[in-house]
């Protein structure tokens, strides 16, 4: 026990030291993917199809680049729950003003739609 | 002694995982974030604070862009180049991103030699990474200025919904402000790096504090978002 204290002490003091060969895979697959979702707009992929991979690659990027780049994952559960369970505000904020668009575009195209 | 007495806390409380780490960690009546320096735990908290801004902003341009009556502008064609004859969609868009994720690869390089001690190197890659933020900075006035040229205002343009305007110029702004003063911030911690400040634990000028190398990470965590925020408007804004 005194051991694995010592360990995570010395791990500490060292800070997050990674294996360079796990950074060069991610910047490499940041690249593959950011060329990827740049292929969506290329080819003018429309409908469910373009916004699915949008959001795929998007999604893909943004967890590597907080996983590994800055380290989320060998952070304590701690910080990782402080910092990622707020974000479900975020998304409860998104439903809330997409009612609210919604609601915006009706009343204009039924009320205030031009020539009628 | 108190150090003992420290470590030996410290060896029963780590033991529980899961969500039961959280518990013990919360309720153990000292610091929550063990392992983790103030200055970590201070930059992430920020960071979440400036993630609400974004988001913050990213949901007004939702809502704008799904109440409006008149067609939205065609991201594709607004910030498409013609180059060598052959006209490219969002390629500007496109090169700005590789920009800013190889910067954000040299940030991760910096980091991973400022933890092997290694002076100049890290400087040196801390130095690359301002240098492909501040071309980033720049491709962006060009943008900024080809746009305002073709009549683009935060209250009109030429191909449709007005908003397109404000929302475009509020976003990219505050990102580009956030990526300048990256550049700012990377030059300052990078000067410490090559002037030793981590190696001699050279008191800070404000704060008199000893630094240690750790800063260099804190300083890519803020670079590392920046990226992020940019994988945001890249889909959101240009792509949808």
């Amino acid at each position: 026990m005194a051991q694995a204290a010592a360990h995570s002490s010395t791990h500490h003091a060292h800070g997050q030291q990674h294996p360079i060969k796990l950074y060069l895979v991610v910047w490499v697959w940041l690249f593959i993917l950011s060329t990827c979702s740049y292929l969506v707009d290329y080819f003018q992929l429309e409908g469910f199809l373009r916004y699915s991979l949008i959001l795929l690659f998007m999604l893909l990027k943004a967890g590597l680049i907080v996983a590994v780049f800055m380290h989320m994952a060998w952070e304590r559960l701690s910080l990782v729950y402080a910092i990622l369970v707020p974000m479900s505000a975020v998304l409860v904020f998104v439903a809330i003003m997409m009612l609210e668009a919604d609601y915006t575009l009706f009343s204009r195209l039924s009320f205030f739609a031009p020539g009628q | 002694m108190a150090e003992h007495t420290f470590s030996n806390f410290e060896t029963t409380h780590t033991h529980s995982s899961g969500l039961r780490s959280i518990a013990t960690d919360f309720s153990s009546d000292r610091s929550a974030f063990k392992n983790v320096s103030w200055g970590k735990a201070m930059m992430w908290i920020f960071l979440l604070s400036d993630t609400f801004v974004f988001s913050s902003f990213l949901i007004a341009y939702m809502t704008a862009r799904m109440s409006t009556t008149v067609p939205w502008p065609n991201a594709s064609e607004v910030f498409a180049l013609t180059i060598g004859g052959a006209t490219l969609p969002l390629i500007l868009i496109a090169i700005m991103t590789f920009v800013l994720i190889s910067s954000s690869g040299t940030m991760a390089m910096a980091v991973n030699c400022a933890y092997r001690r290694d002076r100049r190197k890290t400087a040196a890659l801390m130095l690359l990474t301002a240098l492909l933020g501040a071309t980033f900075v720049g491709m962006q006035a060009f943008e900024w200025t080809k746009l305002i040229h073709e009549g683009v205002r935060p209250w009109t343009n030429p191909w449709g919904a007005a908003q397109f305007g404000s929302t475009f110029f509020m976003i990219t702004g505050f990102h580009g402000t956030h990526v300048t003063f990256g550049v700012i911030f990377l030059l300052i911690i990078a000067r410490k790096v090559w002037r030793g400040d981590f190696d001699h634990e050279r008191k800070g000028f404000f704060t008199s504090r000893k630094g240690n190398y750790e800063a260099v990470e804190i300083m890519g965590l803020y670079w590392h978002f920046v990226d992020l925020v940019w994988v945001f408007i890249f889909a959101f804004f240009y792509l949808w």
